[in-house]
């Protein structure tokens, strides 16, 4: 962007379609306007609530309750699970990335309309300021998990912390793609906006969270490698090597190998190199659809 | 002189949906009734704008004149035909820009500069100058929500005219703003002629468009009906007659 302010007859400057300048690429080139997008979402998601922020914790927490409550103490399946709590939060943490991305990223263009259907700007910009917002809340929660590893006698890795950044990069671009798609097909049917709340309960469950990994693969045997063509399993399985497997003591480890349970699956990192690759594919295909939809979205709204 | 807005068979189609749900769209279906219609808001329409014109647009509401702004602001793409522009857009369409309601009119200033493509560093040193066009007071810090259509109008105004555009549209600008407003607007515009940028003008006021504008396009119902001189063009579109000049005065369009 050139700053002069002398008006002289611009000729140098080539002739182009004024739409030319979309897509996600253009939305990281405007980095000061990504940054103003981000703080107000940040302040407008729970405006004129009096909890405010706070709710992005409470949340997850509440949600956190439940499940060690219901799973592991009713249902008594955390036995067989070392360190139940902190499996179960680290899973929670990237769900509640996944679905507030998706979710809120669908939402997104309706809830911006006033600027969509007046201003030239990528429009890709809503969903993408979501998803760093939501990414903005993992921050504290990961910092919560950490606390509670440490006090369980884990320590960093370099492996683990690879894994860290591929199972982030792997959900933010899924729910990026999520977000992109259903956020320019919420414009033209509400319906969808209504479908993503029916898909994120299926999330909860299709993800190594309130049951190990390990029980996948004893109930599915060689088929456990179908599980994990799902990204999201993989982004979890990867989050729980990052911080769950360094609070489980080498005793417990030689313990389950000793019984033939695989904790986790084998080349993790290369699965999860493929799944990112996998999901950064579909970001694209997202990409070239919205694109496709973008053109119909002002005169829908 | 370098071209500065080119169309060239410019067509976009819109589709009028009567129905929305399944259930609709099902009975009317079942009836037999059209469930939607398309029709062409623009339809093929070409001219060429150099660098430094002022271009008047007239014609009657719902005549595609703010769905052709939109498309040469980059906000629709033409369904059919090419348009292109040089340099940077700025401008406002159908009376304001884009605003937030929730957010407080200073937000609102930043945001839609940062859209317009101004930089950190140039809002800074332009903000003052914003803030002090648009004479909102204390009303700047109230929800956008609030604001009157007047007033949205000041602040998108006052932030489009201080972008370093070389195309600057103006899209019935003067119609909502009061009396001193729209002085000042007009010396603006004036201000961004004598520079050598290009101006769009959208106006149903036959006056300020003679005074304003070196060429008038005047659209009817989608296609481009007359391209030429000022004067002609108001009375191509009868808008000379006697009566005319005191409707303009009665409802106070008289600069």
């Amino acid at each position: 962007m050139t700053d002069t302010t002398a008006q002289p007859v611009r000729e140098e400057l080539p002739l182009r379609p004024p739409s030319a300048d979309n897509g996600l690429l253009a939305v990281f080139q405007r980095r000061y306007l990504l940054r103003l997008l981000v703080r107000r979402e940040i302040s407008a998601r729970y405006q004129g609530s009096f909890l405010g922020l706070l709710w992005s914790y409470i949340n997850p927490l509440t949600q956190f309750f439940i499940y060690w409550f219901v799973i592991g103490v009713l249902f008594q399946l955390h036995k067989d699970v070392p360190n139940f709590p902190i499996h179960l939060f680290a899973g929670l943490i990237l769900v509640h990335f996944f679905v507030e991305t998706f979710g809120a990223g669908t939402r997104s263009i309706m809830r911006n309309k006033a600027l969509v259907v007046k201003m030239a700007m990528p429009r890709e910009m809503f969903p993408v300021a979501t998803m760093l917002v939501s990414l903005y809340h993992v921050g504290p929660q990961v910092v919560i998990l950490m606390a509670a590893c440490l006090l369980n006698g884990w320590t960093p890795d370099l492996t683990g912390m690879v894994s860290l950044v591929l199972a982030l990069l792997i959900i933010a671009s899924i729910g990026l793609s999520g977000a992109l798609l259903f956020s320019a097909a919420n414009v033209f049917f509400r319906d969808f906006g209504n479908i993503v709340n029916v898909l994120t309960h299926f999330v909860r469950f299709g993800v190594p969270m309130m049951y190990p990994y390990a029980m996948v693969h004893e109930r599915f045997g060689r088929f456990a490698d179908y599980y994990l063509l799902n990204p999201l399993a993989d982004a979890v399985i990867l989050f729980q090597r990052a911080f769950w497997i360094g609070t489980v003591s080498d005793e417990e480890q030689a313990k389950f190998a000793a019984k033939g349970e695989v904790l986790m699956p084998d080349h993790l990192l290369l699965h999860g190199v493929a799944a990112l690759a996998g999901c950064l594919v579909i970001l694209g295909i997202s990409q070239l659809v919205f694109s496709r939809l973008e053109n119909k979205i002002p005169e829908r709204l | 002189m370098a071209s500065s807005i080119v169309v060239d068979n410019v067509t976009k189609e819109f589709t009028l949906r009567y129905h929305r749900t399944f259930k609709e769209v099902t009975v009317a279906k079942a009836k037999g009734h059209k469930t939607s219609e398309k029709f062409n808001a623009v339809e093929d329409v070409s001219f060429k704008v150099e660098q430094g014109e002022s271009i008047g647009l007239m014609g009657l509401n719902g005549s595609g004149k703010s769905t052709l702004l939109k498309m040469i602001n980059g906000v629709m793409r033409p369904d059919q035909g090419s348009l292109l522009t040089r340099g940077r857009i700025a401008g406002l369409i159908a009376t304001g820009a884009g605003f937030h309601p929730q957010l407080s009119g200073r937000e609102n200033l930043v945001l839609n500069a940062a859209i317009l493509g101004m930089s950190e560093r140039e809002l800074k040193r332009k903000y003052d100058d914003i803030v002090e066009f648009a004479e909102l007071g204390r009303t700047l810090e109230a929800p956008v929500g609030h604001y009157s259509s007047g007033q949205r109008a000041r602040l998108g105004f006052a932030v489009a005219i201080h972008v370093d555009s070389d195309i600057f549209l103006a899209d019935e600008v003067l119609a909502v703003g009061d009396k001193p407003f729209r002085v000042k607007c007009v010396a603006k515009m004036k201000e961004i002629r004598a520079s050598g940028r290009t101006l769009v003008y959208v106006s149903h006021s036959a006056g300020s468009v003679k005074r304003m504008c070196d060429r008038v396009l005047i659209l009817e119902k989608g296609r481009l009906g007359f391209d030429g001189d000022p004067d002609e063009a108001i009375r191509y579109l009868h808008y000379d007659s006697a009566d005319e000049q005191e409707i303009d005065d009665e409802i106070g369009n008289d600069i």
